[in-house]
């Protein structure tokens, strides 16, 4: 298990370009295009290549297309153009019963008419296995989820969480490589959804199966993925491990979607390698890192995270930029300070800092003055 | 993972876990309200309002129906086996036969005649002997023209004394001396002195007058106390009943008249006279009903009237299951005069193939509805209820037109060669035409529970065991149709029961080969008049329907039966 995930952490940095001659990717999308009207795409060019044993999420808002990638590789939908290819053969023209794919549903789906053990049993069924053979293999999948007691139950009678993991023993008892699983936990409350996220991605990584998960909560898919996909617009606009994808975003779109974040707009008076300066359109310099500008005069979106921006001076580095901000709230928030400031014009500038013994509380009215490391923030592509 | 199956979810939110556990605490004891008393007597009052304030709002329906609905059928089901007719109409002869055997081949006793004489001749008075006539007609052909020929004949044998007696003294013809001999003075009196408004005083036997004359005391008071009330004529001035006269006759040959010496003392002793004497003609009753009608001396007639006697009587549903009433008890009619029997099973064998026909044309057609955009579902609901805008009446006629032998089909079938023209296709007036003409006008019932329980089916259910490795077919088999199920239940139960007790278009489509029991009940009812035995007819169709609901429930549960959500 221990390198499935450091071979899914190398590719990380790589695989956001199309890569066909990938050979040991799992599974595949190559210049996938999809559109249901024939009018607009749904997906525009997708390419991507999962490693055997790659737990990987598909994040992003509805309608960004990544329930119809999952839907297309489950095989209830048909690429428009391009090919899918699972452990390197296509699969565009084989029917979903044939994929040998496990899919987890939203609500799950699990056969009203039927007992637990009848659904668990079902997909062996198909499959003509024996009977003594099929109720071995249920036994152990009921008891992977510690559902072992339940197989005669109908799932009406049992709550949320427990038709969860039938529904996960389910899509696993006729063993399969890859697991689709379209927002699993969305119909979950706060605290189950927690423990079951840890639930599944113990269950996937222990049994070595390939995951692809679609959600739209990004805190699921940070903490349980190797790998993010933020979909937007039909495209990949990100594919990368989750603390690449929350430190280094690499547009804006990204940098908004995942986290709290802060944003100014302004342009680039000098780059120096791995840092420039931007000129914010009140006038105030910042430092930042470019990301997605290469010339000086660009115009650009610069974006801090709000626990990132320092507003004790002496930990600046010397001869850093810095910005006069006025504080406009302070919210207790337990292990943390939210504090709204205006910067630059801007309202809705946030800072967050730890609630340590000596940590400043600031007043709402008091003029501060605040700045970061230019590593922590990152110019990308301005807003058209 | 811990042992998080049997463990408490440690949530404090309403979850299904949470609910029944809380359930099972509530179980544990009588939970009390904040003033002390039972949490279910407090909730029961508190609910008491809601409840009073439900009723007041379905209280006119209820009365409506309790009017228009439930009282009109509980009175036709009554009809079933009411029979006070035969009792009411002969109460004298119902009791002579009490000790006839039906049984025997023998014609019952003279007093069974003279009962009868007497009951027939009050029953054609009052015009009811006809009624009588027709409701054992039902049991006994030829009873009601018994019945209609006897009312003009019995008169024959009271004139026999009539004429005898007016030839001795014709007072005995005239209205007044009957009243002096029978009425009260102190009635007479009133009478005379009534102006014509108001009541007539009603009419009052002398004292002693029943015990000189017992028979025809009874008589002339019955024939004055209908003169009063049913033709509002004075006694005083209506000549009495040829019936008076019998029982006059019959009064004076048994009793003894001598010691009399009321009004009219004299005339009546005449009378007395003249019945003793050898020449006086007579005629018995027994001779008198078989001058009428040979078949009063044969014992079926009395055999009948014994056996519809009683007040209540089991015999229209005897006739409704092809039996009849014996003296030996129920039994089985002749072969060939079955015929309900036959038409129930063919009622219900053509609703079961008219059910199946809509289920397996009805299937495909809510199962695309359900799966199709609602904009083209929309479209193709309206074709689908568009049957329902149009009059039963215009769809079955339609039919007609499509089926019969100078038809459309036909037409279009001798014109592709396919049938000759001299072998033109019967499709109408036999069990096909009904079956196709329900077929068509009951489809909507059945489509429309199916597409309900089917749009509630959600998608991911067939892509869930598709994903699962099952077939097209198997996911549909095994995963869709287990689900629809309830549909087809609903369906069915509404189709069936419909097709139970339809009537317009098999009476229209249907000849006498695709005639359904309800055709035979609207018959009975229409045109033999026979109420009873349309009342028994229907209350037995009733009872099967009610039967088949049962065994239904029984098999299937009725909670599975969903119109919809």
């Amino acid at each position: 298990m221990e390198d499935k995930r450091n071979k899914s952490a190398e590719i990380t940095g790589s695989s956001f370009l199309p890569d066909s001659s990938h050979t040991d990717a799992f599974v595949e999308f190559d210049r996938v295009q999809k559109s249901y009207d024939g009018v607009q795409l749904v997906v525009k060019d997708l390419n991507l290549n999962m490693p055997k044993g790659e737990f990987l999420t598909m994040l992003g808002p509805s309608g960004s297309g990544k329930t119809t990638c999952l839907m297309m590789l489950a095989g209830f939908e048909t690429a428009t153009h391009g090919d899918i290819r699972l452990d390197g053969k296509p699969i565009n023209n084989i029917p979903p019963h044939k994929r040998g794919i496990g899919m987890v549903f939203q609500n799950y789906a699990l056969f009203p008419h039927m007992t637990i053990a009848e659904n668990l049993s079902f997909p062996l069924e198909v499959r003509k296995i024996g009977k003594s053979d099929r109720e071995t293999k249920v036994k152990r999948a009921l008891d992977m989820v510690e559902m072992g007691a339940f197989g005669g139950r109908r799932p009406a009678q049992l709550s949320g969480g427990q038709q969860q993991r039938i529904a996960l023993a389910r899509a696993l008892v006729f063993e399969p490589e890859l697991v689709l699983m379209d927002e699993p936990l969305g119909a979950l409350d706060k605290q189950l959804r927690e423990k079951m996220q840890f639930e599944i991605t113990d269950l996937a990584h222990r049994l070595g199966i390939t995951v692809v998960y679609v959600t739209h909560d990004q805190t699921e898919a940070l903490t349980m993925s190797d790998r993010v996909a933020v979909f937007d617009d039909g495209r990949i606009q990100q594919l990368a491990a989750p603390d690449e994808l929350y430190e280094r975003p690499q547009n804006s779109f990204v940098a908004q979607f995942i986290g709290e974040n802060n944003t100014m707009e302004g342009t680039v008076r000098e780059i120096k390698g791995e840092t420039c300066v931007v000129q914010l359109d009140d006038g105030g310099l910042i430092d930042a890192v470019p990301v997605n500008v290469t010339k000086v005069g660009e115009r650009t979106r610069v974006s801090i995270r709000p626990e990132r921006v320092e507003i004790n001076k002496d930990r600046l580095q010397e001869g850093a930029h810095t910005l006069k901000a006025e504080v406009l709230e302070f919210v207790y928030m337990g292990d943390i300070f939210r504090t709204r400031l205006r910067v630059a014009g801007n309202d809705e500038f946030v800072i967050k800092t730890r609630n340590a013994p000596d940590q400043v509380r600031l007043e709402p009215g008091t003029e501060i003055e605040i700045g970061w490391l230019p590593e922590d923030c990152r110019a990308l592509d301005a807003p058209n | 993972m811990t042992d998080a199956a049997t463990e408490p979810d440690k949530i404090t939110g309403p979850t299904p876990d949470n609910a029944l556990r809380a359930a099972d605490r509530a179980d544990e004891g009588p939970v009390l309200a904040a003033d002390g008393t039972p949490l279910k007597q407090s909730l029961n009052r508190a609910l008491r309002a809601q409840k009073l304030r439900a009723l007041a709002l379905i209280a006119p329906l209820l009365i409506f129906v309790l009017v228009s609905f439930i009282a009109p059928i509980g009175d036709m089901l009554f009809r079933s086996v009411e029979n006070q007719i035969v009792s009411e109409t002969l109460p004298r002869t119902v009791r002579a036969l009490a000790d006839y055997d039906a049984a025997s081949e023998e014609v019952p006793s003279d007093e069974v005649f003279e009962a009868a004489y007497y009951d027939l001749f009050y029953a054609a008075e009052r015009k009811e002997h006809t009624r009588l006539g027709s409701r054992l007609n039902y049991e006994m052909t030829g009873a009601s023209s018994m019945f209609r020929k006897s009312g003009r004949g019995v008169d024959d044998i009271g004139e026999v004394y009539q004429d005898q007696f007016e030839d001795l003294d014709a007072n005995w013809d005239e209205a007044r001396p009957w009243a002096e001999l029978m009425g009260d003075p102190d009635w007479i009196a009133a009478q005379e002195a009534w102006d014509g408004e108001g009541d007539m005083p009603e009419f009052e036997l002398r004292s002693d007058i029943a015990e000189v004359l017992p028979r025809a005391a009874n008589s002339y008071e019955i024939f004055a106390r209908y003169m009063q009330s049913e033709e509002g004529d004075s006694p005083l001035e209506e000549e009495p009943w040829s019936v008076v006269h019998t029982a006059l006759y019959q009064d004076l040959s048994t009793g003894d008249v001598s010691g009399y010496d009321g009004p009219r003392a004299e005339m009546l002793q005449a009378a007395d006279e003249l019945v003793a004497t050898p020449e006086f003609e007579t005629i018995s009753f027994r001779d008198g009903f078989e001058e009428i009608d040979e078949d009063w001396v044969e014992p079926e007639i009395w055999r009948t009237i014994k056996t519809y006697s009683p007040a209540f009587t089991s015999g229209y549903f005897l006739n409704s299951v092809d039996m009849q009433k014996t003296p030996d008890g129920p039994a089985l009619r002749d072969e060939d005069e079955r015929i309900y029997g036959l038409l129930f099973q063919r009622t219900m064998f053509m609703s079961l193939v008219i059910t199946f026909s809509c289920i397996l044309l009805g299937y495909p057609i809510a199962y695309l509805l359900s799966n199709l955009p609602s904009s083209k579902a929309n479209l193709l609901m309206i074709l689908v209820l568009l049957p329902f805008w149009t009059s039963l009446l215009v769809r079955t006629s339609a039919w007609k037109v499509m089926l019969q032998q100078q038809g459309v089909i036909n037409d279009v079938l001798v014109w592709l060669g396919m049938v000759a023209d001299d072998g033109r296709l019967v499709m109408i007036n036999n069990q096909f035409g009904t079956i196709v003409a329900m077929t068509h006008i009951l489809l909507p019932f059945m489509i429309l529970p199916m597409y309900s329980v089917m749009s509630t089916i959600p998608p991911s259910y067939v892509r869930a065991a598709k994903s699962l490795g099952a077939t097209n077919w198997t996911s549909f088999w095994r995963v869709y149709f287990p689900q629809s199920v309830p549909g087809i239940g609903a369906g069915s139960i509404l189709v069936f029961i419909l097709s139970i007790g339809y009537y317009i278009t098999p009476e229209i489509v249907g000849g006498t080969s695709g005639i359904f029991i309800s055709n035979r009940i609207a018959y009975h009812i229409s045109s033999s008049l026979n109420w009873g035995l349309a009342a028994a007819l229907g209350t037995i169709l009733l009872v099967v329907v009610l039967a088949l609901y049962w065994a239904y429930d029984r098999i299937v549960g009725i909670d599975n039966v969903k119109l919809g959500g």
